[in-house]
């Protein structure tokens, strides 16, 4: 099925209406944002459905969009069975950001989840072992945010050197 | 030892001197042996660096000396000077105890074993006997040397190998009792007059214990698996799998303890095959050459010596090439392998021989003509080997180079100048870069 | 932890640190096993010691700046994540990659393949004992470390790919010394199978050793190798084909293959050799069907990708490689994840480690070819 179908066919299966995104000019692939507290559902199903059955969870991952205010989370689904992929997405308040994990449905979700929560900050309800993966056990912040200042020292020793550039480049110019 | 008691007991120069002196020849001749073992230990290290080269299509080291052979000196200098480190939290006293029991436990050993025909430290009575008790001590240093490291993987591999070694010396003693029943005696080197294991065997391969009658040869084959397993030697190395334990028991050591590891290793490794000659191929017996012949000639007894030696080079060989080919067995499978499979083998044979020994009577034509069968089927295995060897060789076509020496930089030997470029591109290359 | 027995001694667990420095894990990775002497209760695997934060490098980079960032994702298998990349940002570019480049892409990738099994082979062997097997893989690894040299002049860090084709072009003499490399390398593939596949304490090490079922596999999001070792028969070159893929003929090895069962350790090593073989096959279908043209399409010199995202996967050495892309029409990529194979492995092995013996799991983590940098990223 085409990624339009399943978007259509998703709707009817959930009785809702789920956003539909292409892209400026259509090229890369398309996306559905479904609300926050009808994830778990909506990925259940996804799994479930016969249509459907997207066995893999590809992968999953997080955006941060601080001008709306908000996290998406980002979840590339594909089916062995039925060769279709899909990109599915939920926002979280980037204030409050508490999610419910997907871990029960597919496995896999037990270390992404865990990246996310490490470099982007949401809080996996649900989750077996949300705990950080990437940096240090004690470390104060999540990198992936786009206002992330790297905290000066850690244990002690300095984050950057002086004379050398700032720890977070500024984007480059012509 | 008996030899210089006997003598300086000629001299009649009274009970204080002569015991004096005595005690000053046992400390000479200890000295001695223990100097010669860790020559031959180091060597060793040396022997099995560049076959290890060779095998893996490089070189090996070939700086120190010719081809390389004070590398050992250079490496037990280096240990030497390195620092003495005692982690904080070790036990200390056992600590720095441990490497010198597993030194002792093989190098004392080394008292007993013959070099050539009168060329022998001790010839004790129970000459085998003393060696299998006087090498177990090492399995004490190991396990304390595991405990006192305070470190996990240490103790596990302590553990392992303590484990492995009293497990394997089970199959190795039925094995060493299996020519102790034929040779009827324990005594290792001997002469004409008081006959040893190697005096009782002859010259020629027929006359040797390992083809004595297939339980024999079997028994070789299960003495030789359960000494490699003693000696910590891949495939039964384990317990200092690099990949698992960083370097198992011996961990925490550096510097001079652990060259007293290593060394008492390598020195093992010469122990278990220059027992392996003794037991099974017929120590420093000339072919066709009597024992007053042997006794009564300097330069024979020379000869002797050389073949013993020999013959234990190629069996060392055979556990370092060993090393290099084979990957290592899980602890449970290691275990598994002695207590179901070898430690019952080892019975058979034992019982093999004893029926053997009481149903053939010793030297009638049907006991020589088992002799030359059994020596038949072990020659016979050894050509086979030898083909395959040749058939592999010519497969690999001009991929092989046999330049065993692998003279380095002076020579126009490169090891990769066969591996790329290829094919014809090879050829080109060559030539513009001779 | 403590448990009392009967006779009334207390049975602890030991907690054991296969620590980041160590000589048998495959980069920096630490595991914190939990035994009951010999047998595992679990082991806890702990990544992290290589983020070096190549996806957050990528907000602040240009499009093209990023190509050498992305061969350290993985130095062993480059050449697959700057396939992912480019092709994420061809497809939001809607460029077309010319028909010659998309060969000499297949070329490097799967001389980059090829490469990255004999370290992983060599590993296995050299991490169950057998040190001699590693030091022949090398060796015959050096052959293509050479033609890449010769390539794009990296060894390991190539650079060699870039948004719309590739760098360089090859010449007659530079397919000459890859076909005699493939003249070469075929029959020790043979020679190899033949040294160590058949051995027999090695089938014992790792026959019927840490099985992991079809179901789990799909479930835990396993691709590559370890999948189709698991019985799944999934090869994204096949099944999703890019770049030239269409055009060439190849068999794609599923377990069970040999002895063991499906999943098991001994699989994951059979099905990378026969893995071996096939790229071979692939490379000389390239040699003969190479097209003539240019090696890169027209891209502006600062690329501005459109808005939208992208997910572009490729089928990687060791699992699939993916890139997802997310642009907001400037220089810099908006975001940028990378979804690696090895990532996947490693939180599978908490899940399959208890009851395994760590001697074990020193197999299943060779077997599983994780390795550290495309775990951290």
């Amino acid at each position: 099925m085409k990624p339009v179908e399943i978007h259509a066919y998703l709707q009817q299966k959930l009785d809702k209406q789920i956003e539909w995104n292409e892209g400026e000019k259509s090229t890369g692939d398309p996306w559905a944002v479904i609300e926050a507290d009808g994830w778990v559902d909506a990925c259940l199903v996804t799994r479930d459905d016969d249509q459907l059955a997207f066995d893999f969870l590809r992968s999953l991952t997080g955006t941060d969009r601080p001008d709306d205010g908000k996290i998406e989370v980002v979840a590339h689904l594909w089916s062995y069975s039925r060769r279709h992929a899909f990109v599915l997405k939920t926002t979280v308040d980037r204030d409050a950001p508490v999610l419910a994990s997907l871990t029960s449905i597919w496995p896999a979700a037990v270390w992404y989840e865990r990246e996310i929560y490490d470099l982007l900050g949401i809080d996996f309800s649900g989750h077996p072992d949300l705990r950080r993966i990437m940096m240090p056990n004690d470390w104060v912040g999540h990198p992936l945010r786009k206002d992330y200042t790297e905290q000066a020292d850690y244990r002690g020793i300095p984050t950057s050197r002086p004379g050398y550039a700032t720890a977070v480049p500024e984007k480059v110019d012509e | 030892m008996e030899f210089i008691y006997n003598y300086l007991s000629s001299l009649e120069l009274g009970p204080w001197a002569t015991n004096i002196l005595f005690v000053i020849a046992l400390l000479v001749v200890s000295a001695a042996v223990f100097l010669v073992a860790l020559t031959i230990a180091g060597f060793l290290v040396v022997v099995e660096r560049r076959v290890a080269g060779r095998v893996q299509s490089r070189i090996g080291p070939n700086r120190v000396g010719p081809f390389g052979v004070l590398q050992w000196l250079a490496d037990g200098i280096k240990l030497f000077m390195k620092e003495d480190l005692v982690p904080a939290q070790a036990d200390g006293p056992l600590f720095r105890l441990a490497p010198y029991l597993v030194m002792v436990g093989v190098f004392a050993a080394f008292a007993s074993v013959p070099f050539g025909m009168l060329l022998i430290a001790s010839d004790l009575n129970v000459g085998i006997l003393y060696i299998l008790a006087i090498t177990s001590v090492a399995t004490v240093g190991i396990l304390m040397s595991g405990w006192a490291s305070n470190n996990k993987w240490s103790l596990l591999g302590g553990i392992r190998s303590t484990a492995q070694i009293v497990s394997y010396e089970v199959p190795a003693a039925l094995s060493v009792l299996s020519v102790v029943l034929i040779a009827g005696t324990l005594q290792m080197s001997g002469t004409a007059s008081s006959p040893g294991i190697i005096s009782l065997q002859g010259g020629w391969p027929w006359d040797w214990y390992a083809f004595y009658n297939p339980f024999s040869l079997t028994a070789f084959a299960i003495y030789f698996t359960s000494a490699v397993a003693e000696g910590n030697r891949t495939p039964f190395d384990l317990p200092e799998a690099e990949s698992e334990l960083v370097a198992g028991f011996n961990t925490e050591y550096s510097g001079m303890r652990f060259a007293g590891f290593f060394l008492a290793e390598f020195a093992n490794v010469y122990l278990m095959s220059a027992i392996a000659t003794t037991l099974f191929f017929g120590g420093w017996q000339i072919p066709g050459v009597s024992l007053a012949a042997q006794a009564a000639s300097f330069w024979l007894r020379l000869v002797g010596l050389g073949i013993f030696v020999g013959k234990a080079a190629v069996l060392c060989f055979v556990v370092v090439w060993f090393r290099w080919t084979f990957p290592r067995l899980r602890v449970d499978q290691l275990m598994s392998l002695c207590y179901r499979y070898l430690v019952p083998i080892a019975f058979v044979c034992l019982a093999g021989n004893a029926v053997y020994l009481l149903v053939i009577p010793a030297g009638s034509e049907l006991d020589n003509l088992i002799h030359w069968v059994t020596a038949g089927a072990g020659g016979l295995l050894v050509l086979v080997l030898l083909w395959r060897v040749r058939f592999h060789i010519k497969r690999s076509g001009d991929r092989i180079n046999l330049d065993l020496l692998a003279r380095g930089e002076k020579g126009s030997f490169d090891p990769t100048v066969q591996a790329r470029p290829y094919g014809k591109f090879r050829r080109q290359h060559n030539k513009e870069s001779a | 932890m403590s448990e009392p027995t009967q006779a009334g001694a207390q049975r602890e667990e030991i907690v054991l640190n296969m620590g980041p420095h160590h000589p048998s894990t495959h980069g920096v990775l630490r595991f914190v096993v939990h035994t009951d002497g010999e047998i595992m209760r679990k082991a806890v695997p702990e990544v992290g010691y290589l983020h070096r934060g190549l996806e957050k490098l990528a907000e602040t980079q240009t499009y093209a700046g990023y190509m050498p960032f992305t061969d350290r994702v993985n130095y062993l298998e480059a050449m697959f994540a700057e396939q992912a990349y480019a092709m994420a940002v061809e497809a939001l570019l809607a460029t077309e990659v010319p028909p010659r480049a998309e060969f000499l892409r297949t070329i490097a990738c799967e001389l980059n393949r090829i490469a990255n099994h004999h370290v992983t082979l060599g590993c296995i062997t050299m991490d169950l004992g057998a040190y001699t097997p590693f030091v022949y893989l090398l060796r015959e690894r050096e052959g293509i470390n050479d033609l890449i040299e010769a390539l794009c002049g990296n060894r390991i860090t190539h650079n060699y790919l870039r948004i719309g084709g590739v760098s360089y072009d090859v010449d007659d003499k530079w397919l000459g010394q890859l076909e005699s490399y493939l003249n070469h390398f075929e029959p020790i593939i043979d020679e190899l199978v033949a040294l160590i596949v058949g051995n027999e304490i090695l089938i014992k090490r790792m026959e019927d050793v840490a099985v992991i079922s079809r179901e789990d596999a799909v479930a835990w999001g396993l691709t590559g190798p370890n999948l189709r070792a698991s019985g799944q028969d999934w090869d994204v070159r096949r099944d999703i084909p890019y770049g030239a893929y269409p055009q060439f003929e190849f068999d794609v090895p599923v377990g069970p293959l040999g002895r063991g069962q499906a999943g098991d350790c001994n699989q994951r090593f059979l099905v990378r050799v026969e893995e071996m073989r096939q790229s071979c096959r692939i490379l000389r279908q390239c040699l003969a069907k190479l097209p003539e043209g240019d090696i890169k399409a027209k891209v502006p010199k600062m690329i501005k990708a459109p808005k939208g995202e992208s997910y572009a996967s490729v089928e990687g050495a060791r699992g699939e490689m993916g890139c997802y892309l997310v642009s907001d029409g400037g220089k810099n990529p908006y975001r940028l994840k990378w979804r690696t194979g090895s990532f996947s492995a490693m939180s599978i092995i908490e899940h399959t480690s208890p009851g395994l013996m760590i001697a074990d799991l020193v197999a299943l983590v060779a077997t599983l070819d994780v390795i550290a940098p495309e775990c951290d990223r």
